[in-house]
């Protein structure tokens, strides 16, 4: 099985990769690549996302026909996919980090600033919180509720429809932390990061 | 809940951890994998590395120790000292560091901050922030605590969070291995200030200078080295001690 690391200079995917080969050890053959063709032939994708909405939705503009060959994955072949952090945000129809930026539009929704209540709440939202977890997702198995999991973001994913979402934590509000909708999967926060529990998410959307 | 993160840290000297955990079963003391995994294992939050290599010639050393730590670390990985530039930040994080914490060449060069949080993002930028108190203020040093640049520690802290940082790494001087506890009164000044979170270091001598960073000092994270490296408390001690005095800890 190839598990395909879509490498567009989104920022730092270095955890990202390490985590998926730890994980994969040889079983599984690790590709971090921009190559269309790769991607394509892969049978999982992997979107990772750091900074902002707008940059990372910049880079994945930039080049040539990934939007496209993403849909085709995600949307026409409905092959498993899985966005972290912005990587799980791009899925909206908009984003209002920096400006109002598209988005890939997969799930109907928007990405807004944490309401962080007048100062009350600092942010970046950053460190570990406990999951909520409100459906039954395919990556969450063998994950208990209240699991800890390793955050780092100012804005959240805004979905319209509610059932896509299958956890929440709990910062100023309930915020979506991971969505699940057919084929695709996404966490804002960062499982790479998340100590044994966030390698055990990742073997779970491997083991898909 | 969010959670008070622990953040070990570890000095780092010509590529070997130096003044690591002192445990006696360890194969090599210096090996940053092995003390790595030791801290995350415990629980650690986040493990600090700060690079202490004197010549730049062993500069590249620490590219090496990250390199190799970062690929079993699954926790947090923040890496400082001795960062100059947008390159020097591009390559740490190439090597697997999650965050750099940035310190001499914040003040410097504060343009160094502003680019690199545009161009990484705000979330692997920290700003260390090394003050000592005159009086009523705290005066910023650089260069290690070796040159006192007169500037307000307070003041430099709004424009760091206005110049894109995404954390805070907040150092007393006069504090500093002393083991008498954080400056509580910088801690708090600070963090009632900024809305980006605070993380108190300098002066951890027992347990309950952590909970007092957190509960008096306002702190999102407290970092300490000396009760750690020396075995007289665990993360876990200090998490448990800290969730008796009710302080929300990742159990």
């Amino acid at each position: 099985m190839n598990v395909t690391i879509v490498d567009y200079n989104s920022g730092n995917i270095s955890s990202v990769i390490n985590s998926f080969k730890e994980v994969a050890k040889d079983k599984v053959n690790i590709e971090v690549t921009s190559d269309l063709n790769k991607i394509k032939s892969s049978d999982k994708i992997v979107l990772p996302g750091q900074g902002s909405f707008k940059s990372c939705f910049d880079a994945l503009n930039s080049i040539n026909g990934l939007v496209e060959t993403l849909n085709e994955f995600a949307i026409t072949n409905k092959k498993p996919l899985l966005g972290i952090c912005v990587g799980l945000q791009m899925f909206a129809d908009l984003g209002y980090e920096e400006t109002e930026t598209k988005g890939l539009g997969w799930i109907s929704g928007k990405v807004s600033k944490i309401n962080n209540q007048n100062n009350k709440f600092k942010l970046p939202h950053i460190g570990w919180n406990e999951i909520s977890i409100v459906k039954e997702s395919k990556i969450f198995k063998d994950i208990e509720d209240k699991s800890h999991m390793y955050f780092v973001h100012s804005y959240e994913f805004v979905p319209e429809d509610k059932s896509v979402i299958s956890a929440t934590t709990d910062y100023s509000s309930n915020i979506v932390c991971s969505v699940e909708k057919e084929n695709i999967f996404g966490t804002q926060f960062h499982p790479e990061k998340s100590d044994k529990i966030g390698l055990k998410i990742i073997a779970n959307f491997i083991n898909l | 809940m969010l959670k008070n993160r622990i953040i070990p840290c570890l000095d780092v000297k010509n590529g070997r951890v130096v003044k690591g955990i002192n445990f006696v079963d360890l194969k090599d003391a210096g090996d940053p994998v092995e003390q790595a995994n030791i801290y995350s294992d415990g629980g650690a939050d986040e493990i600090c590395f700060l690079d202490i290599t004197a010549s730049n010639e062993n500069r590249n050393t620490i590219y090496e120790v990250v390199e190799k730590t970062s690929k079993k670390c699954f926790v947090p990985l923040t890496v400082g000292g001795g960062i100059r530039s947008v390159d020097d930040i591009n390559r740490l994080l190439n090597c697997g560091a999650d965050k750099v914490s940035i310190n001499t060449a914040a003040v410097q060069n504060p343009e160094v901050v502003a680019e690199s949080s545009k161009k990484f993002g705000s979330q692997c930028i920290v700003v260390a922030i090394d003050a000592k108190k005159n009086f009523d203020n705290w005066e910023i040093f650089t260069h290690g605590g070796r040159n006192n640049t007169g500037i307000d520690a307070i003041k430099f802290a709004e424009k760091m969070e206005n110049s894109g940082a995404g954390e805070l790494l907040v150092t007393s001087m006069d504090r500093d291995g002393t083991q008498v506890g954080y400056d509580i009164e910088l801690m708090s000044k600070i963090s009632s200030r900024v809305n980006i979170p605070v993380i108190a270091s300098g002066g951890v001598g027992n347990l309950d200078h952590l909970v007092d960073g957190i509960k008096l000092g306002n702190a999102s994270a407290v970092l300490a080295a000396s009760i750690f490296h020396y075995g007289k408390h665990s993360v876990k001690e200090a998490k448990e001690y800290l969730d008796s005095k009710g302080i929300p800890v990742r159990i």
